[in-house]
Parts: C-alpha cells; sequence; structure tokens
C-alpha cells in the first residue's frame, strides 16, 4: 500500500535509469544517510564508534569491493587481506616518505597501488577458475605477508616490523575524534558504494555477471574475458586497497602484517556470502552481522548466563561465540543461501504487498 | 502461537533489561581491566597469567584494600589479535569509573594502544615486552616496561652464555641461532643480540618462524645443518613447545638452548617432559615461586575458600607468579598515587600514572607484601620507566625448574643508548616533544 510506485512516471531518461527510481527508496535513503550524520553522533557514545561503527564501515567498503569480483564477475579470491595490506602500506609509505602528502592522496595511491597488485595476481584467472584460482589468490595472501615481514624497506626499516601513522588531517581539519574518524570512513564509503553501484549497473558489470554466469557463452558473443576479468580485479583491489588503507590509519593507527591475515581474508569472504553474493546491498548486511555478532555475543552471553544462574569465564564465552558464530553461518546458508539480501528483497516484495496479503 | 510469542517477548526484555550496567552500590573501586589470552595461540601461556592477576587482586581485596579501596577486575578476551585487543581497550577504559591500568600481554597489541593511550590518559603497564625504547619516559609518557623489557631479557641472556664460556673473549666464533616468532614481539630482541654481536663478534643466524609457529620442522632442520653453538628462542605459546619438540626430534642438545623471558615456563615443558631436561630460560626478576610467602597466602585465603580463579596446581608456577607480579605493579603504583593524591580515595588514570613514575619498591617493602627472595627493589622515575634490570636463568630438571645463575643485570652503558636512540628515532617520526624536567611533577 505504501511502498508502490503508483504516480510516478518519468520523463526523462536520465530520471528513468537512475539509482534508486522509486520516490520512498530516495526518501529512505536521504533519510538514511541524514541519521547517519546527523543523528548518530548524538546517540552513539566513543565505544560505539571505534569498536563498531567504524570497523563496520571499513569493512563493507573491503565488502563491497570482494563481492564486486566474486559476487558480480565470480572470480573467488582468498587473498582479499593481501590487498588491504599492500594498500596500508603503499599508503604508509607515501605518507612517511613525502612530506606533506595529503592524506586522501595517499589512501587513494594506496588503493592504486593495490590495484597493481591485485591485476598482476589476477592474471591466473585467465586460465584458472574456481578452487583453483582461490588457491592462486592464496598464494597472494601468503606472498604479501612475507614481503611485508621480510623487506624491511616497506616499513620505513623500523626494528620491530610495526609501522603506525598519527596526525591525521583533511583539508587543514584534525581527525583525531572517533566522530571525525566516522565522518571520514562514512564520506569514503558513500562515494565508493555509488561508484560500485554505477559499475555493475552499467557495461562493465554485466560483462562481469555475464563472465561469471557463463563464461564461455561470454566470450562467443564478444565480451573480452582478459579485459572483463583483469577489471573486475583492478576495481575490486582499488576498493579493498583503499579499505586497508582507512583499517590502518583509521581504525588501528599502529599496526603488523598479521592485522591483514588469512583470518581477515576469510571474514571478508563470510561477509559477502552471508551478505549476499553480487550485491551492493549484501555487502553491507555482511559486514554489519559479522562486525556486530561476535560483540553482542560477547556482551549477551553472560547476561544470559547471569539470567539462569551460570557464570560462564571469557575463555567459554569466547569459545561459545566462536561455535555460535559457526552455526549461525551454517544456518543462514541453509535457509537463505543467497544471502541476507535475498531476505531484504523478500521483505520488500512484501511490502509492496502489506497491508494485502494477495 | 501467541501464548509462545508473548513468552518470547517477555524472556528477550527480561534479558534485555539484565544488559542493563547494575549500579556498584558498595561504593568505591579501583578498576583494574585484564585482558586476557584464554583462547588462540597463547592460550595455554596466557591463562595462567590472568588467574594469577586475578587472584592477586582478590588477595589485596582481602588484605584489606589499597587503603580502603577494593579492587575489581573485568576480563575481556583477545586472544592474541590486536584488533581484538583494542575493541576490548575501548570497550573497558571508561567501565567502572575508569581503567586505572593496561597490561595487554601482547606486543601487537601494545604498539596499537602506544597510540591511543596519551589521548584517553590511561597508563600501560608492558612487564617484559611491547617497545623496549619505552622505558624512556622522556617520550613515552604513558608506557611503563617494569622490570625489564626485551632487550634486558636479551642481554642477560647473552651474558650467561658468556659466562659458561668463560667471558666474552670466548665467544668469538661462536654461532648463535636465533629462532623468533616472526611479528613485532619477535624481532625486538634482535637490536641487543645484534649490538652484542658488534661488540664481541659471534656470528649469528636468524631462523624467523612464521605466525603461529606451529610449523617449524624446516628451520630445525637447518640448525641440525648448520650446527650452531648455541640456540636463543624468543618465542610464546604454543610455538615454545612445538620449537623443543622439533629439537627433541632433530637431536639438538637442550643444554644449548635458551628462550626468552616469555620462553620457559612449565605449559611449554611439562608435556615433554625429560626429553626437554637441560633447556634454560631468563627470567627477570621472577621465575616459580612456589616457596614464596604469596604463594602460601593465596593458597591459604583464595584457594581455601574456593575462590580461586584457576587450578590450584597452577599457583606457583612462572606465569602465574607473573600475573601476580603484574597486579602487585599495578596496585603498588595506586598505593604510591594515595600518598600524593589522597589516601583511601580512588585514583584515576592519571593520578596512577604518577604512581607508577615514583614506584620505589624497596626489599622491605616487596618482603612484607610476600615476595622475599621472589623479586629485587623496583625503583621508577620520571625519565626511566623500567625500574629494575635484575634477571637470572633457571634450567628445566624434567620436571620442574632449577635456578642455575646467580642474579645478573643488564648492562645499562649498552642499553640506555639504544633506547634513547630508539626513543628519539620514534619522537622524531611522530613529531613529538621530548617531556620537560617540569613535567615531572604533574
Amino acid at each position: 500500500m505504501l511502498y508502490r510506485e503508483n504516480g510516478q512516471f518519468k520523463t526523462t531518461y536520465r530520471g528513468d535509469s537512475q539509482i534508486f527510481p522509486i520516490a520512498q527508496d530516495r526518501i529512505a535513503i536521504g533519510l538514511l544517510l541524514a541519521f547517519a550524520v546527523f543523528g548518530v553522533p548524538l546517540l552513539a557514545d566513543e565505544y560505539l564508534f571505534r569498536a563498531i561503527l567504524i570497523p563496520f564501515l571499513i569493512l563493507s567498503l573491503a565488502a563491497l569491493g570482494l563481492n564486486i569480483l566474486v559476487g558480480y564477475c565470480g572470480q573467488v579470491s582468498l587473498g582479499t587481506g593481501a590487498f588491504m595490506a599492500v594498500g596500508a602500506y603503499a599508503a604508509y609509505n607515501f605518507m612517511v616518505r613525502i612530506d606533506g602528502m595529503p592524506l586522501l592522496a595517499a589512501v587513494l595511491l594506496g588503493g592504486l597501488c593495490a590495484t597493481v597488485v591485485g591485476v598482476i595476481f589476477g592474471i591466473p584467472s585467465l586460465r584458472i577458475k574456481g578452487l583453483y584460482l582461490a588457491v592462486a589468490t592464496l598464494a597472494a595472501q601468503f606472498f604479501v605477508d612475507w614481503t611485508f615481514l621480510r623487506i624491511s624497506w616497506f616499513t620505513n626499516n623500523s626494528s620491530s616490523g610495526s609501522v603506525s601513522v598519527s596526525g591525521l588531517e583533511v583539508f587543514g581539519i584534525a581527525i583525531d575524534t572517533p566522530f571525525e574518524k566516522y565522518l571520514l570512513c562514512l564520506g569514503f564509503l558513500v562515494i565508493f558504494a555509488w561508484m560500485a553501484k554505477n559499475l555493475v549497473r552499467g557495461h562493465i558489470g554485466r560483462e562481469w555477471m555475464a563472465i561469471r554466469d557463463m563464461d564461455v557463452a561470454a566470450a562467443v558473443i564478444g565480451i573480452r574475458p582478459v579485459y572483463a576479468k583483469l577489471t573486475a580485479f583492478a576495481v575490486s583491489s582499488f576498493f579493498v586497497g583503499v579499505a586497508g588503507a582507512l583499517w590502518g590509519f583509521v581504525h588501528l593507527g599502529s599496526w603488523e602484517p598479521a592485522a591483514f591475515s588469512i583470518d581477515r581474508s576469510f571474514q571478508l569472504l563470510f561477509m559477502i556470502i552471508i551478505g549476499g553474493l553480487g550485491s551492493v546491498m549484501g555487502s553491507f548486511f555482511g559486514a554489519a552481522f559479522i562486525v556486530m555478532l561476535p560483540i553482542f555475543l560477547n556482551q549477551f552471553l553472560p547476561a544470559l548466563g547471569n539470567l539462569v544462574g551460570v557464570t560462564i569465564s571469557t575463555a567459554g564465552v569466547a569459545h561459545a561465540e566462536l561455535m555460535i558464530f559457526g552455526a549461525l553461518i551454517v544456518f543462514f546458508l541453509i535457509v537463505e543461501p543467497h544471502g541476507l539480501a535475498r531476505m531484504w528483497s523478500t521483505a520488500k516484495e512484501k511490502m509492496r504487498l502489506w497491508p494485502f496479503p494477495h | 502461537m501467541k501464548l509462545k510469542t508473548l513468552a518470547l517477548a517477555a524472556a528477550l526484555t527480561v534479558a534485555g533489561s539484565s544488559f542493563a550496567p547494575f549500579a556498584f552500590a558498595q561504593g568505591k573501586v579501583q578498576f583494574f581491566p585484564s585482558l586476557t589470552g584464554r583462547t588462540g595461540p597463547v592460550a595455554p601461556n596466557a591463562t595462567p597469567f590472568a588467574n594469577g592477576y586475578a587472584d592477586y587482586m582478590k588477595l589485596v581485596n582481602l588484605r584489606g584494600g589499597i587503603n580502603g579501596v577494593q579492587t575489581l577486575v573485568e576480563e575481556c578476551e583477545t586472544a592474541y589479535a590486536t584488533d581484538r585487543g583494542v575493541e576490548c581497550y575501548e570497550r573497558l577504559k571508561n567501565k567502572h569509573g575508569g581503567a586505572t591500568v593496561f597490561q595487554p600481554l601482547s606486543t601487537g597489541i601494545t604498539f596499537a594502544l602506544t597510540e591511543k593511550v596519551p589521548a584517553d590518559k590511561i597508563p600501560m603497564i608492558t612487564s617484559g615486552y611491547g617497545r623496549s625504547d619505552s622505558a624512556d619516559g622522556s617520550v613515552f609518557k604513558w608506557n611503563f616496561p617494569l622490570i625489564g623489557h626485551y632487550w634486558v631479557a636479551g642481554d642477560t641472556l647473552l651474558q650467561h652464555i658468556a659466562k659458561t664460556q668463560g667471558g666474552w673473549e670466548n665467544m668469538r666464533g661462536k654461532k648463535i641461532a636465533v629462532v623468533y616468532h616472526d611479528s613485532p614481539f619477535g624481532k625486538e630482541v634482535l637490536p641487543i643480540i645484534q649490538e652484542r654481536q658488534k661488540m664481541h663478534g659471534f656470528e649469528l643466524q636468524l631462523l624467523p618462524v612464521p605466525a603461529p609457529g606451529v610449523e617449524q620442522k624446516a628451520i630445525w632442520l637447518q640448525v641440525r645443518q648448520q650446527r650452531p653453538d648455541f640456540v636463543i628462542m624468543q618465542t610464546w605459546g604454543v610455538m615454545t613447545a612445538t620449537a623443543i619438540k622439533e629439537a627433541v626430534a632433530t637431536g639438538y642438545p637442550r643444554e644449548k638452548m635458551f628462550g626468552t623471558w616469555w620462553s620457559g615456563a612449565e605449559p611449554d615443558l611439562r608435556d615433554i617432559g625429560a626429553a626437554a631436561k637441560g633447556y634454560s630460560a631468563v627470567m627477570m626478576q621472577h621465575g616459580a615461586e612456589p616457596q614464596s610467602a604469596v604463594v602460601k597466602e593465596i593458597l591459604d585465603k583464595v584457594h581455601a575458600k574456593g575462590q580461586g580463579t584457576g587450578p590450584k596446581d597452577e599457583v606457583g608456577q612462572v606465569l602465574f607468579m607473573r600475573g601476580v607480579v603484574g597486579a602487585m605493579l599495578a596496585v603498588e603504583g595506586v598505593r604510591a598515587a594515595q600518598e600524593r593524591f589522597g589516601k583511601g580515595k580512588v585514583m584515576t588514570g592519571e593520578q596512577a600514572r604518577w604512581g607508577y613514575e615514583n614506584l620505589n619498591l624497596t626489599q622491605a617493602k616487596l618482603d612484607a607484601l610476600g615476595f622475599k627472595g621472589v623479586m629485587r627493589p623496583v625503583s621508577t622515575s620520571c625519565f626511566d620507566h623500567m625500574g629494575s634490570a635484575w634477571a637470572r636463568v633457571h634450567t628445566w630438571d624434567g620436571a620442574k625448574f632449577t635456578w642455575t645463575s646467580d642474579w645478573l643485570q643488564a648492562d645499562d652503558q649498552i642499553i640506555k643508548p639504544l633506547v634513547k636512540a630508539s626513543a628519539e628515532r620514534y619522537a622524531a617520526e611522530k613529531k613529538l616533544t621530548k617531556r620537560d624536567p617540569k613535567d615531572c611533577q604533574s
């Protein structure tokens, strides 16, 4: 009843091809962004910013990048942590070695370096698919891990191998409070999500999806697999590299290669699988689920234990987190293999009919 | 169906309301957060530490608190992961009236929190780990590597090895292999070993092991091939036990293996037992102290009443003692702060920081606390955040540790310039100004 496009006629091609053609959607997105910028700072405390919102924003950017590669182009990649690491260390090197390098430029240049590395490790995708490609990208993960541990030039010859950045500022405004960091990440995410949505709606996105669905048929009708696959790797690595730079600069402040280990790659893969492969919305859902669930369980399980009079030790909570996390992943994949994004679309479909069931 | 949903909603509301932080009506508490590693790659070693920390804090409360102020410990699991450690820090730093001091028990987390604590004004005690250059209080105002850091451990270990060879002159031409965890934790020990190498001319072979360190077959085959005279191990957690098992398998004599402060405790050697006989490790200040007065007190007052945090046979072991010593330093710093800012009052992080900077634990004080024979005096100052550089070496005899060296002291002539140079490099990189001597009074 409320969610129908009755009376909304498009009179221009531009109006017809906008991202949110339905006015209710536009209003909802506008309200959401307004809430994110103005409402959240009124309600959120420092812990919520630092531990939940900022990681959520940065990891959804990374998940978005990975979704472009795995969900839209169908190239399985287990090397996302490596590309994040490349983005972070490249941005660090630009900041440290060039005096007066602006933060935004360093982050974007870090993303570009990740693009180059991503394209190089994407070359195997031209010959191998599926599980074998996953193994090749896993090689990227370990190779990059090794590089940043062994080659001390990348860590500015620090004796411990740990690097740190401080004194972030954008256009002269210092970024040190959690709220400012949150706004910086939100800004990046909004712009990149808009870019991603337009890319996947355009001809490149359709080429990616054709390669994903049936690559031989796509090649037959004239889509160049080299171009499509390597652009997918390039765009995905750019997103992931920028996310990595933000993760290191804004969230951690000081990091070592273990921050971008294989666990990070798996975490991002789980995010897009649970969120929904091949969906921009799905990346956000998946990131929210995976960032918030462990913290929620960490706080909820002892409370639940108190309710029934059982004190659970910290180790017990950590173990239970892992078990419940795994069980929920399995549950979601059984109940909705297409992820939370499909659940969201189903809900929207039902909203179109509400309150009338037929 | 309706009844079911109603019941579910009621249960959830009750559960939700139990989220609300229960107000401590019993008055003031000094909050000590405990970042634990009870799961993950260092679980067997970090668990006794957390238990010792909690048990000593309980003992302090039973002794009457810190001049009447009770301690409160809340644990948060990090699993030795930096991002989880940062999340735990953010969660706990403002709870229960504000955290007094953090002890992350992880070099990675320490590096990350070093950036955050100056803004949040909460001190960090990083005894025996973290940044070795944080002993320089003029640059690192909020970091306290009390009772020693990696360079003290490395130096005293090399001194012991040199003693067994009859002096530094006999070290020339000897081969030393260093098996270390390939992370900031492992690499931090290298500068002092390389400095000593320059001075005394022994050969050095660096063998990094990728985290978490359960794959060491290749490394130890290399060791067998190269036949170094000694192997120094900078390992932590499951990596230590794996290294010793591999050494047993390749036949490298355990008498020539020396671990640093984190690489020689019961969880590492218990399962190997007699095969690890002869393995030594350097211990800064304390080792396994089952005969000490504080251990007896913990057993009598805490474990006898069923209040013990961990199993009883852990009490007095190396890592349990490390937790006890960590808790003791945390509490004594607060007590020192209370001398200045008000006895019987809850100390803020800033006030506690002053306490850690003006810690003066004489032998008499330590003996009174129950640490007779365990610790030597610790005394910090504005520019020296370490407080002591004493160490001894203990050796595994198949079932327990016995002391095989006298008290050694790290050579300040060598370490101080290294610390100063590294701290100045950090200050230049971060564009920090060194602390004014006048700032020491704050």
